[in-house]
């Protein structure tokens, strides 16, 4: 079932959680809402489901407009970050609440309802556990069946809200991996909200970035990865290093220095940032060099595939870190050490040009 | 497997089990003994003749009785005022939930006092009732409302924090799941509750059972009808008759005993289900 949401807005007090906006989830697609938190990607997953109300704005369920239809009206499945599930019931009354649930007329007998049940513990994989009670599961398995719970009642639309986000790191990949192998099966539409970008881009066919209560892009992994069409979803997306210039001609001035700058959508003259991922910049140790941003490197971690060296800059009284990844190889070419003054430079470049202040706390969230 | 010294960041395991035991024993074990000491000292046929004297036995059936339906009533209402404290914003809350604790803090007598002066037939309650011909103080009726007056907090007590802990989650995810308001209160937040509840339960019952000074001024105190338990025991000492007030004692105690075991079993068996320890 296809879901649209149009020009919703929602807010708390004085603050602005969600800024008209307008998404379209088609059917069958699982997509991630992904942003740092306060983003307002959780109130507008509840405001899908009934949870919450928006101050303006409709949501629109297959064509219909279902703003003012109660969440249990709604046929929205829906997964607590912390699996909400019903403590005092065993795993099998808690995946049959939603059918025994169902007004007289339109509840199935038992039979059916054991069936459907069993059929639903095999789908998540843990018949086995279906007199247990939820204190007696590891969190993995207390999410599985949340998730068997929701899909009981045969929901139009999936919704999970951080469903990995309360267990440890080598469950939450196991999860994930399962959750789009069951997605392929059932197809169902389906949203989930995460702020790990990692899980995001592996898991779902299709990202929405979400920054201060508005959406910055959406498309697919691929897409949102290698052509970041905003500064923030540029620095959300995995670690970055950034530089404040000035553009030229071909070329942007940091500093005092210049390095090549291959974009030339950018007016000359322009305030810009730049981004370059680690492993999109090279050392060049002939600090005499006409091109590549001085800097010193303060420390160098020479395990795995590749060496990660750290550095430090100096600009405008301020102390910029940045990171670079070059092969061992080539360290060891380099014979780099701590201390030592080289210069960076770029072999890609993503420029934007500052039409705005971008406020310190912009990057923070996004964990630069 | 030999067994290693297990070391404890804070010593005096033995200091303080001894203390606990001789404290126990002191404060509660000597003086309880005693009772059925004192009862056995009159031997087994005088024991079973004061207990079954009927004046008695009607002073058990009212005290047991009316601490039970007090308890009962106590846990509809107690549920009800803890729910509203705990899910709505009115003005004047915070006096509403000191207010709770005030049958803990009065001196029961006052208490007594006060109830009497309202519910007598020259009362403010007691005089509508009586327009009726509903009689409240100085019948088992106002022996009743004192009871639940002094059993009221342990209810709101006991639940409030079990409510206030509920995660809203739960009843979210119930409603999206297709529940009604009243199926997610009788499968999802009752069940959630019921432990709390029938710990304030079996406290506001031990209270009730062994209540004196707030009963002892509405109740009247007419034989057969309107005495309980503790006004017997009293009247037997005041006649220093002292093996028939500790038979008296004996047979309440036992009684509350068997009762609290009860209770208190339900509630573990109801708290395992949902997991938690006790």
């Amino acid at each position: 079932m296809s879901i649209q949401v149009q020009n919703i807005r929602k807010q708390f007090g004085n603050f602005v959680a969600l800024d008209d906006v307008s998404l379209d989830f088609p059917t069958g697609e699982l997509v991630a809402l992904l942003g740092p938190s306060g983003c307002g990607k959780t109130t507008l997953l509840r405001i899908i489901a009934g949870l919450e109300h928006a101050d303006q704005g409709n949501v629109i369920l297959e064509g219909q407009d279902a703003s003012g239809t109660h969440v249990r009206d709604r046929q929205v499945g829906f997964v607590f970050q912390h699996y909400a599930l019903f403590r005092h019931m065993s795993v099998f009354d808690n995946i049959a609440f939603g059918l025994r649930v169902k007004p007289r007329s339109k509840r199935p007998s038992e039979e059916i309802i054991r069936k459907k049940v069993t059929d639903l513990l095999k789908l998540v994989q843990l018949d086995w556990l279906a007199d247990r009670f939820p204190a007696q599961l590891s969190g993995g398995q207390r999410q599985r069946i949340a998730l068997a719970r929701a899909l009981a009642v045969e929901p139009r639309v999936l919704l999970l809200d951080e469903p990995f986000g309360a267990l440890d790191a080598k469950v939450r990949k196991e999860l994930r991996r399962w959750l789009r192998k069951l997605h392929d099966e059932l197809h169902i539409t389906s949203i989930f909200v995460t702020h790990d970008q990692e899980e995001a881009l592996e898991v779902s066919d299709r990202v929405v970035l979400m920054n201060h209560g508005s959406v910055e892009q959406i498309g697919t992994p691929e897409e949102v990865w290698n052509a970041p069409k905003t500064p923030f979803v540029y620095s959300f997306l995995g670690s970055v290093n950034l530089f404040h210039g000035r553009a030229g001609q071909g070329e942007l001035e940091v500093g005092e220095q210049r390095v090549n700058n291959p974009d030339d959508a950018i007016r000359p003259g322009a305030e810009v940032i730049a981004f370059a991922r680690p492993h999109e910049l090279d050392i060049d140790t002939n600090i005499q060099a006409s091109h590549g941003i001085l800097a010193t490197i303060s420390r160098i971690q020479a395990f795995g595939i590749t060496a990660k060296v750290e550095l430090e800059r100096e600009d405008a009284q301020q102390i910029h870190h940045h990171e670079v990844e070059i092969p061992l190889d080539r360290l060891i070419a380099l014979q780099l050490k701590g201390g030592q003054a080289v210069r960076l430079v770029p072999s890609r470049l993503k420029v934007f040009e500052q039409t705005k202040p971008v406020a310190a706390d912009h990057y923070i969230a996004a964990g630069i | 497997m030999a067994s290693l010294p297990r070391h404890q960041v804070l010593p005096g395991f033995r200091l303080t089990l001894g203390y606990t035991l001789l404290y126990l024993s002191l404060l509660v074990l000597i003086p309880l003994s005693t009772v059925f000491v004192k009862t056995a000292s009159g031997g087994w046929e005088h024991f079973v003749a004061i207990a079954t004297a009927p004046r008695v036995l009607a002073s058990f059936r009212l005290s047991f009785g009316a601490a039970l339906l007090a308890a009962a009533i106590n846990a509809v209402f107690g549920l009800l005022l803890a729910w509203s404290l705990v899910r709505y914003r009115f003005p004047g809350r915070k006096i509403v939930d000191s207010l709770i604790d005030l049958p803990f803090a009065l001196p029961t007598a006052v208490a007594g006092i006060a109830l009497t002066a309202i519910y007598s037939p020259k009362g403010w309650v007691g005089s509508l009732a009586a327009d009726h011909g509903i009689r409240i103080a100085f019948t088992p009726a106002g022996v009743l409302i004192a009871l639940i007056f002094i059993g009221l907090p342990f209810i709101v007590r006991t639940v409030q924090p079990v409510l206030e802990d509920l995660e809203v989650e739960l009843e979210e995810a119930a409603t999206s799941l297709g529940a009604q308001r009243w199926q997610i209160f009788r499968m999802v937040i009752f069940p959630t509750l019921l432990p709390a509840l029938l710990t304030g339960f079996a406290l506001a019952f031990a209270r009730a059972v062994g209540e004196y000074g707030s009963v002892i001024f509405i109740a009247g105190n007419i034989p057969m009808v309107s005495e309980i338990a503790p006004l017997m025991i009293i009247t037997k000492l005041e006649q220093y008759d002292y093996t028939g007030a500790t038979g008296i004692a004996a047979v309440m105690l036992i009684a509350s005993f068997i009762l609290l075991f009860i209770i208190n079993s339900l509630q573990a068996w109801s708290a395992r289900r949902i997991g938690r320890k006790i």
